[in-house]
């Protein structure tokens, strides 16, 4: 195509563009369309333009393929992505975040009850979120060997923290007048935990959950930068990077994605359905 | 069956006199702990961590040591062991004292601008976090602007802003050092966009929500003032959000030095604590892995550290 032509029918197509994200944007913003839409064509369109001007100006691959590149780089290489999503995801990611979640919880739950550790750990555990704790990689590695178990190992102490803190900030949420009713019916420690003070932790809970989704899939891929057999989404973004594949690496970057908003949607999903009572989530 | 109400049980006589905390007494306003009240559990705390350390280099070590030394002399003990253990060429797990050793030496021992020397390295990964870190803050900034100001915006662009919170934007990393290395770009520069790209986003977020902060009520009064919208922004907008914006910034500033670190990882980076972190593990050589990850915490601590100073001076009165 001469460039004659490219430059008004891109024009064109820019007025058309601004002109439909406006009307999508203008949408009523109760129904789902209107909620949805916007976001759709602006997505749609920024997939054209990238498309066209990739294509009409011959951007070198290497430096951004075509999003039809991509998606052929998905299809051809599947087989390879779902096995390097299952052992980045499935084993270190996931595993680690169970780990991690569940240590940082239970010791929340018994830290609550010493108030000298409370004060003694709390600062430090909030001192780990300014740490770059996935430095621990290499030392991980060394320890558990290059498999999946080195990397949920670091997923593990990644997750940890935020577990810890967001738990001991839920279990203080029950109010007063809460307590003082389980008191007046003689409740134990064990039924005021379970009946009033962990229901009323669970959006602090879920919170953990949601910002340790993320960390998680960052850990793991992040771990396998330091060394990792030749499978996973981490080994092969920077291997393919390093042999300038980059139809592969935007594949694999695109499958982390949407491993990273699945997760983060179930984990919302299930926020949704277990804390129906809190007022965030109760609609009207 | 009707179980009887026990009294609270008041505070163990060694907990009081650890933690020095008074007796509850209903209704009676509590005070401040003192900074040495707010530190001592702290300290306790750190104290019970060494030990552990201490504890698990014996465990994790004595293999090694058993199998060098102890081979023909079957009759050792731990006193024989422990003080081994803690002082190896390349243990499993150094001990704490000789980290604090190796860090005491490059940063005393060798000029300031020797690659044996970690300030050098963590000025290298700090220069490029900072560096990162303002050009991810003005972006963000710029586009909470925009987003606040355009509907269009606000509606298309501003749920995949949030929605890209979710994924693992780090994985980017070694496709901009491949792209602006094979543009002829390296060291400083790839680093940098790497950190703005991993502050933007938090920023962003956290900026759109801040400038929409205001109520109605600081609206109309800036309306009956007949207050134009430069002054309503300046006046009102900014100063709002910034209770919203300093969190955000201390989540990017850390965001942003684990980028850098990240992003000295594929270059084969002859200078940064990546860098650094990444010979120690070709070379199995465990105390400078150690010392360079302390680094990095006490660089995290102290970047964090300036945002927080930042914070409490320009947001007087506004509790957390």
């Amino acid at each position: 195509m001469s460039l004659m032509w490219l430059i008004p029918s891109l024009a064109v197509l820019l007025v058309i563009a601004v002109f439909s994200v406006k009307r999508a944007a203008s949408l009523n913003e109760t129904s789902w369309l209107g909620r949805v839409g916007a976001p759709l064509v602006f997505g749609v369109w920024v997939l054209v333009f990238w498309e066209i001007l990739t294509r009409a100006f011959d951007v070198p691959r290497v430096l951004l393929p075509a999003p039809s590149l991509i998606g052929a780089a998905l299809w051809k290489g599947a087989d390879v992505l779902r096995d390097d999503l299952i052992q980045t995801v499935l084993k270190s990611a996931l595993f680690g975040l169970v780990m991690g979640c569940g240590l940082g919880f239970v010791s929340g739950v018994l830290i609550d009850r010493s108030p000298f550790l409370q004060r003694g750990l709390l600062p430090l555990a909030a001192l780990a979120s300014s740490v770059p704790l996935v430095g621990i990689a290499p030392i991980m590695v060394m320890w558990f060997g290059f498999d999946w178990q080195s990397k949920a190992a670091v997923v593990v102490l990644m997750t940890f923290f935020p577990m810890l803190v967001n738990t001991l900030a839920g279990l203080k949420e029950a109010g007063h007048m809460e307590r003082d009713l389980m008191r007046s019916y003689g409740a134990s420690y064990a039924r005021t935990l379970f009946s009033l003070r962990l229901p009323v932790a669970l959006p602090f809970v879920f919170n953990a959950l949601k910002i340790n989704s993320t960390l998680a899939l960052i850990g793991a891929i992040v771990a396998e930068f330091f060394g990792s057999p030749t499978i996973g989404l981490g080994f092969r973004i920077s291997t393919e990077a390093a042999r300038m594949n980059m139809g592969l690496v935007w594949a694999a970057i695109f499958t982390a994605a949407l491993a990273g908003s699945l997760l983060y949607g179930v984990l919302g999903w299930l926020e949704r359905r277990v804390t129906f009572w809190h007022p965030s989530v109760r609609r009207g | 069956m009707v179980k009887a109400i026990v009294p609270a049980r008041p505070t163990p006589f060694w907990l009081r006199w650890v933690s020095n905390r008074p007796e509850p007494v209903e209704g009676s306003p509590t005070l401040a702990p003192s900074m040495w009240q707010r530190s001592f559990p702290v300290l306790v705390v750190l104290a019970a961590i060494t030990l552990i350390w201490y504890a698990a280099a014996i465990w994790l070590n004595a293999p090694q040591v058993i199998e060098r030394v102890f081979a023909d002399k079957p009759d050792w003990t731990l006193l024989d062991l422990a003080p081994l253990t803690w002082n190896m060429e390349r243990p499993v797990l150094p001990a704490p004292h000789q980290i604090a050793f190796d860090l005491w030496n490059s940063i005393t021992g060798w000029p300031i601008d020797s690659p044996r020397n970690l300030l050098f390295h963590a000025y290298v990964t700090s220069t490029a976090t900072l560096l990162g870190f303002v050009m991810g803050t003005l972006l963000g900034a710029a586009l909470a602007v925009l987003i606040v100001h355009s509907r269009t915006l606000d509606r298309s662009l501003f749920p995949w802003i949030i929605a890209s919170q979710t994924i693992p934007v780090l994985a980017v990393a070694p496709i901009i050092i491949v792209i602006l290395g094979s543009m002829g770009m390296s060291g400083l520069v790839p680093k940098a966009i790497i950190s703005m790209y991993l502050c933007f986003f938090p920023v962003a977020v956290a900026l759109v929500k801040g400038l929409r902060s205001p109520g109605v009520l600081e609206m109309e009064l800036m309306h009956t003032y007949a207050a134009s919208p430069s002054h309503t922004f300046w006046m009102l907008r900014v100063p709002a959000s910034l209770p919203y914006l300093f969190p955000s910034l201390r989540v990017g500033i850390a965001a942003g030095l684990v980028g850098a670190i990240v992003g000295e990882l594929p270059t084969g980076a002859q200078a940064g604590l990546g860098a650094r972190l990444l010979t120690g593990s070709y070379y199995g050589n465990t105390i400078q892995i150690w010392s360079a990850l302390v680094m990095a915490a006490l660089l995290g601590l102290l970047l964090t550290g300036c945002v927080a100073w930042a914070e409490k001076a320009l947001t007087p009165g506004v509790k957390k």
